[in-house]
């Protein structure tokens, strides 16, 4: 890490560093560009992924928490601090031409704190509509009903964009457009039985081809980050659950992650193996029902319902154990809130059992047909250099052939003792990412495997102080969830409620590339796409 | 056999008989016929919902309908009752008369087409020398609906759906014309009560041997485009296109398009039957005396229907099987492979004809 240090003293000397859990570099604004591109492009440093991008308010000033790390470096992840004193007009110079994933986290900031970035191609709000009054995660925001009121009527330019540039030293605003007059736009979602959600794309076409796609998002965002500030730890595990529905367990099992680290805490054994069998179950899950949402996108409603057959299999277990079939409430902080039904063992044993004959009818019915290869296969092109950019994690980075696998990189709980592959291909398009979801069943099956003979007996938590304080000080800790690289970031003033919480959603990056993959292919395709991506809006959302 | 004909021209002597002027009795036939055709093709649609409900229902491992009357028998009727009732939404900004014309454009070829049918021995409405290239005519005219009513909704869905039809019908006519033609050649008639004589002694499908079993396969695909139905429904895609070119149309209006999918469904089925399986015709196999007179014994509508409903079946297999094709791979299948297979196989069937290579 010392090593690193002096690296980014060299390139940028006035840099000062805070040690923690990951080292933080302190930026002066003025100096965060021509820091970033030497970040991104300088082979020693080389930071090529951004992971996430965390708006922050201090009260005395405001600013953006940037975590980086490198694909080549060990994966080793440091954060930039970058600080406005001025928090009535806060500037920061955008980055999301060196890491294309800025554009919507950007956005999403500047929808958040009133942050504007200079050179951003496109500064609307993300989720909030454009006569939303203030920004509602400042400590400074007037939550005064009256001024946001239920608007019953419709959002008026949302054609308008603007940019702000530098000018002689004075920042300008230059408004745009986001269509230009001739184009024929087709209004994809939010009501559309394939966006998966309550999912806008505005889609310019030309024919059947699609030209350009612009995201409109926030139709369900329940501004769970502002609820979190308000709410003590225990209370706020529950938020995770409703975000990517189908990486419930995942998700909990980060922020519980998170909240132990912070208090250290060791979970016990037999909490340990539960939580990753309970995640490997939700991977399954997910994959069957990304399996059947994209045969049914294709119109393949046949194979739809056979991926829900088998999925009902593993809600039978959720719900055994964890009373529900979905939002399960089962990590809590320190371990678990249930012990494993007597039926656990018997139930995963004949899934374990069943699940190869099945994906084979899978790979039958659906996955060697000819008219669905000719729809997935070179469809949607991701480069791995694109997918690294936007920071396209999970199965549909691996489909790009980037290995990223949290589980791998920076391994948690029990998986470093666990054997299993990370699936990898290479065909970069729709086909791929499928068929790594389909692969990874397969692995999670072997997980399941090894653990279900090897469950431990002992506690299922570990004793927590009845209110939970954490110390001060910034957290961020990453899982593996269903699609991808799910983070928690946690900044705690030392108050029994956090003091910013931020969850960095994979989903997020995902409809980041929808223009990208889309520009230049057919109607039918964006549809396709969209399914093997495999994005969840309320993950999106939040 | 027994001829229906008889029943018919008892009924018509009966009319006569009262001494009925020619041209009251006539008019008091067309009405009777016309009412017989309506009814049937209420029934046969209702059926023919059910029947896709039940069947995709058993390929997905769930049982269908199940609620009203036994085995769901009597869900169809309260659907098509509730669709009766529901009210017919017009829309700001359409071109109304358009709008409202089109689902009578594609009701009225389709109830045309069925009253072309050969149904039973002596049950032909219509006969005329040139009977299949009158349904072919026919059929044509219902893409035109569709065009109007993707045009009139003013919703960019709607239109984008209809032009899909538009390209898709047009492209696949060729095939299934060429199909049917090639059988034609060999048949040496158009006129279908003939089509269906001349199957007396085995079906075309048998009698033309390998071009007429391509003949046969090609005529499926394009006429499973022609209705429309998976892996062909890019008109109505309902997740890309919502619900296609009647995405805007309620009540009875969705209601007529609804129905006339299922019955081109068996109006495609029932020319597949005339033209491969004999029609009406039972099957006989030529020097099989005894055998022939037991299958003479079912009547001949149970045959035309029972065929139409297999094909149909096959039909419905495939569309609850498949995925959708895009929009340009189904028109380069038609025209790089469909098309020009099709008139191979016209020139092979001549062939055949021509040195007498046939049954």
């Amino acid at each position: 890490m010392s090593d690193i240090k002096e690296k980014i003293s060299k390139v940028c000397p006035s840099a000062t560093f805070e040690e923690g859990e990951n080292l933080l570099v302190n930026v002066p604004e003025k100096e965060w560009y021509g820091f970033a591109k030497k970040l991104k492009d300088d082979k020693e440093l080389d930071f090529d992924v951004l992971s996430a991008v965390v708006g922050m308010d201090w009260k005395d000033s405001i600013g953006v928490i940037y975590y980086l790390t490198s694909t080549s470096h060990n994966w080793d992840m440091i954060a930039v601090k970058v600080v406005c004193e001025n928090r009535d007009n806060a500037y920061i110079h955008s980055v999301s031409d060196l890491w294309k994933v800025a554009n919507f986290q950007e956005r999403e900031v500047y929808d958040f704190f009133g942050i504007k970035f200079i050179n951003h191609p496109d500064m609307r709000r993300f989720f909030l509509r454009n006569d939303w009054v203030g920004h509602p995660l400042r400590k400074d925001y007037d939550a005064d009903p009256k001024l946001n009121p239920i608007r019953l009527d419709d959002e008026i330019n949302e054609d308008d964009t603007c940019s702000y540039v530098e000018e002689n030293g004075e920042i300008v605003r230059k408004p745009g457009k986001v269509f230009g007059e001739d184009d024929y736009v087709v209004n994809i979602g939010p009501q559309h039985p394939s966006t998966h959600g309550v999912m806008r794309f505005r889609t310019s076409v030309d024919g059947e081809e699609v030209k350009k796609v612009d995201v409109v998002s926030g139709y369900i965002h329940r501004g769970i980050e502002k609820l979190c500030e308000d709410l003590t730890y225990p209370q706020i595990l529950h938020f995770t659950d409703r975000m990517d529905y189908m990486s419930a367990h995942q998700n909990r099992h980060c922020l519980c992650m998170c909240i132990e680290k912070a208090l250290g805490l060791e979970v016990p054994r037999r909490a340990q193996v539960i939580r990753v069998m309970m995640d490997e179950l939700m991977r399954i899950s997910s994959h069957l029902l990304s399996f059947g949402c994209t045969a049914m996108d294709l119109g393949a409603t046949t194979a739809f319902f056979y991926g829900f057959r088998e999925r009902e299999l593993v809600l039978d277990i959720f719900e055994k154990t964890c009373g529900a079939r979905m939002s399960m409430n089962y990590n809590v902080i320190g371990g678990v809130i249930a012990d494993l039904h007597p039926d656990f063992v018997k139930d995963v044993k004949h899934l374990i059992e069943i699940m190869p004959s099945r994906l084979k009818e899978y790979h039958d019915v659906f996955s060697n047909n000819l008219i669905a290869k000719n729809r997935l296969v070179g469809v949607g092109i991701l480069p791995k250099k694109d997918a690294i950019n936007y920071d396209i994690t999970g199965p549909s980075g691996r489909g790009s052939n980037w290995s990223c696998d949290c589980r791998k990189k920076h391994p948690y709980s029990i998986y470093p003792e666990l054997k299993f592959e990370e699936v990898l291909m290479d065909g970069c398009d729709s086909y791929s990412r499928y068929m790594v979801r389909m692969k990874e069943i397969e692995q999670s099956i072997k997980i399941l495997d090894q653990l279900v003979d090897n469950i431990p007996e002992g506690e299922i938590r570990c004793q927590v102080p009845k209110i939970i304080k954490l110390p001060a000080g910034r957290w961020y800790q990453q899982v593996e969830a269903s699609r991808g690289t799910f983070g928690v970031y946690i900044e705690s003033d030392g108050n029994k409620n956090p003091f910013r919480v931020h969850f960095q959603s994979p989903c997020f990056n995902l409809v980041g590339v929808m223009d990208l993959c889309c520009t230049g292919n057919m109607i039918a395709d964006l549809i396709t796409i969209g399914a093997a991506l495999d994005f969840v809006i309320p993950d999106i959302d939040r | 056999m027994f001829n229906f004909g008889q029943w018919t021209a008892a009924f018509n002597n009966w009319l006569m008989g009262l001494g009925t002027p020619e041209w009251l009795g006539i008019t008091i036939e067309c009405v009777l016929i016309a009412v017989l055709i309506l009814l049937t093709y209420t029934v046969l649609a209702l059926f023919y919902i059910l029947y896709e409900r039940k069947l995709c229902a058993w390929f997905q491992c769930r049982l269908g309908p199940m609620r009203v009357g036994p085995w769901g028998l009597l869900q169809v009727f309260a659907d098509m009752f509730k669709i009766l009732i529901k009210e017919l939404i017009s829309l700001k900004d359409t071109d109304r008369f358009l709008f409202k014309l089109a689902p009578y454009i594609i009701i009225t070829s389709s109830v045309v087409m069925l009253a072309c049918l050969p149904w039973g021995n002596g049950l032909q409405i219509i006969n005329w020398n040139i009977g299949i290239f009158f349904v072919l005519a026919v059929s044509s005219v219902g893409v035109l609906g569709i065009l109007l009513a993707g045009w009139a909704s003013n919703n960019k869905y709607t239109l984008i759906g209809a032009m899909r039809s538009g390209a898709q019908m047009v492209s696949y006519e060729l095939s299934l014309g060429l199909s049917i033609i090639t059988i034609v050649v060999m048949a040496g008639t158009m006129n279908i009560n003939e089509l269906v004589l001349e199957q007396a002694n085995g079906w075309f499908i048998f009698k033309g041997h390998i071009p007429a079993i391509i003949a046969c396969i090609i005529y499926i695909i394009a006429a499973t485009a022609e209705t429309n139905r998976g892996p062909f429904d890019l008109p109505e895609a309902e997740h890309e296109l919502t619900a296609g070119y009647h995405t805007e149309y309620s009540g009875i209006h969705f209601g007529f398009f609804y129905l006339a999918e299922y019955l081109n469904l068996f109006i495609v089925s029932g020319i597949a039957s005339l033209m491969f399986l004999g029609g009406w015709m039972p099957f006989h196999i030529p020097g099989w005396e005894g055998f022939n007179a037991v299958m003479n014994w079912i009547p001949s509508i149970v045959w035309f229907v029972g065929k139409a409903f297999f094909i149909s079946f096959v039909i419905i297999w495939f569309k609850w099987t498949f995925p959708r094709v895009r929009i340009d791979q189904m028109l380069s299948f038609e025209w790089k492979y469909l098309m020009p297979f099709s008139l191979a196989n016209l020139l092979l069937m001549t062939l055949c004809v021509a040195f007498g290579w046939h049954f």
